[in-house]
């Protein structure tokens, strides 16, 4: 990441003071909601019920276990699993090589391409469930962990061609050169240099097209029945679920995706940043 | 294989996976929107759609929600850039704490805010220990559409910007650091820096992030489901229950042609107050 210009001249005291101030204060805004959710989390479910709450819990798991044992819990974890896995190797299998088209060859149509890729962040994407969840009765995708798979990487593709994009624009043409000028077709040249030079950045935008899916809502409500994910299980028990099973069932979303997010923290800039243009 | 030919083949499955996934689909909502079963095409789905009692109410706190939602944002998501890129020690944590909210779901986060907002929560546990109130309040009661909407905006205020802060700090990290060293030499204070380098050079970032985030905000639903269940209307609230609850493909889809032309509306409007002049480039 490069070093940005210091934009504060602040060197005065007081200055310094409100800087501080307000970097705690923000971080403060984010993590208490967080902890919140946490805590209720791990609370016992007559606690999480009780009024009024203290704010240090007394840690008990029974809430999470009654969420996992409750019915449905975990074939809808399962699908979540299966539907955000699908989805990431199609977002990658598909993204990659385009990614790689357009950071490597100037063709004609490269623009078009470009133009479209840039479209589908310009559309409110999961309303693509309508039309998705007619087409999939007529081919027998309905209700299943594939056909919702298909809409989430619809969802994830464009983010994955922009990483993979940046990726390999990082990376000198020389040395793809060097390794044909040594002997090495261009196949052999892409696994042998690029593709380890890469490797962690793919693995990055994998998994933020895994996140991407265990995240989705609203296309995964309205596609799956029987197949439900946990987000889709989650909002379907809105209403008559009792408010422990809801926030065991938040915390259960939230940590594999903070934790997954924490391992691709540093490529979230650089996607951006070329994005951009 | 011949080199001409290689590109396109790699782009060939993307391309596939667009049409049949992304274009088709979207011509076919299309169609489902202005034609019957039978193939007629047909204006009742948005007579329909425009008759029902929650239209005007769910357009009205769409649109409203992403008005007072998104400045905030905006405003939120400058500061905090602006504060990261003045950091030296412990910017990597900063940023990393402050983007958080981009790894949790729009449900999670209503969630995380009905933990706040219930009736036996945070809030009222803290008021109610306070002495300010005697008996916990109902904020997200059906007759509270008020204290629903504040949930509604702090929970997505909460939840989003970091989207936009990632692409603001991506953004200042693209401009040059002689102009700040060339104004510092030539007296800028730190404002007039932020308003004269910063804002300008940054207009192409906050275009992509205006209309991303004002796409986002049109599609507001889970978060209003955690929180105000059906008391508060919002369009994406009434494309699921049209498809989902009543079966009714068709309105469903008239309420979807009217999030994307909304949508549209608001790209082509950012693209336009935010255009780069030609030959200007950061």
């Amino acid at each position: 990441m490069s070093t940005a210009p210091n934009m504060v001249v602040g060197q005065s005291r007081a200055a310094r003071w409100s800087f501080n101030i307000a970097v705690v204060m923000l971080c403060l805004w984010v993590l208490i909601p967080l902890y919140l959710l946490i805590s209720n989390a791990f609370s016992a479910p007559a606690d999480v019920n009780a009024f009024p709450k203290k704010i240090l819990p007394n840690v008990d798991t029974e809430s999470v276990k009654f969420f996992i044992g409750f019915y449905g819990v975990t074939k809808a974890l399962w699908s979540s699993v299966q539907v955000a896995f699908l989805t990431m190797i199609m977002a990658v299998a598909i993204g990659a090589p385009a990614g790689y088209a357009l950071s490597r060859f100037d063709f004609r149509g490269k623009n078009l391409f470009r133009i479209m890729i840039l479209m589908t962040r310009a559309f409110p994407l999961p309303l693509l469930a309508l039309p998705m969840a007619i087409m999939f009765i007529k081919v027998g995708l309905d209700d299943t962990v594939f056909g919702l798979a298909i809409v989430h990487t619809t969802l994830a593709l464009p983010f994955s061609v922009l990483i993979t994009f940046s990726l390999f624009s990082g990376i000198p043409l020389e040395l793809e050169e060097a390794a044909w000028t040594l002997g090495c077709n261009r196949l052999q040249a892409f696994i042998k240099v690029i593709f380890p030079l890469v490797l962690p950045g793919i693995t990055a935008s994998a998994i933020f097209a895994f996140v991407t899916s265990w995240n989705e809502v609203f296309a995964a409500a309205v596609l799956t029945i029987e197949n439900r994910t946990l987000p889709a299980f989650l909002l379907q028990s809105l209403d008559d679920a009792p408010l422990h099973l809801k926030f065991a069932g938040g915390a259960v979303l939230v940590l594999p995706a903070l934790l997954f997010l924490f391992f691709v923290r540093k490529y979230l800039f650089s996607m951006w940043g070329i994005a951009n243009r | 294989m011949q080199s001409r030919s290689l590109p396109y083949l790699l782009l060939l499955p993307a391309t596939l996976f667009l049409l049949c996934f992304f274009l088709y689909p979207f011509v076919l909502v299309a169609w489902q929107a202005f034609a019957t079963d039978e193939g007629e095409v047909t204006s009742k789905y948005f007579a329909k759609m425009v008759s029902h009692w929650k239209f005007e109410k769910a357009l009205y706190y769409t649109l409203v929600l992403a008005l007072v939602v998104v400045p905030v944002q905006l405003v939120l998501s400058l500061l905090m850039a602006t504060l990261v890129s003045g950091m030296k020690k412990g910017r990597d944590l900063i940023l990393y704490i402050w983007t958080i909210p981009l790894g949790i779901s729009d449900l999670a986060a209503g969630i995380i805010w009905l933990a706040i907002f219930d009736q036996t929560g945070f809030l009222n546990s803290f008021l109610h220990t306070t002495g300010m109130v005697d008996e916990p309040v109902a904020f997200l009661g059906y007759q509270s559409k008020g204290t629903i909407f504040i949930a509604v905006a702090l929970a997505e205020i909460w939840r989003a910007t970091a989207i936009m802060l990632v692409i603001l700090v991506a953004g200042i990290g693209l401009i040059p650091k002689e102009y700040y060293e060339a104004a510092q030499v030539y007296g800028a204070n730190g404002w007039q820096r932020f308003t004269k380098i910063t804002l300008p050079l940054l207009k192409p970032s906050l275009q992509t992030a205006l209309i991303l985030r004002v796409i986002l905000a049109f599609e507001v639903f889970a978060v209003v489901s955690a929180l105000g269940g059906t008391n508060l209307p919002v369009l994406m609230g009434e494309v699921y229950n049209r498809q989902f609850v009543l079966q009714d493909n068709h309105t469903a889809a008239a309420f979807a042609m009217l999030i994307l032309f909304i949508s549209i509306v608001s790209t082509v409007f950012f693209m336009w107050a935010l255009r780069t002049p030609k030959g200007v480039k950061a």
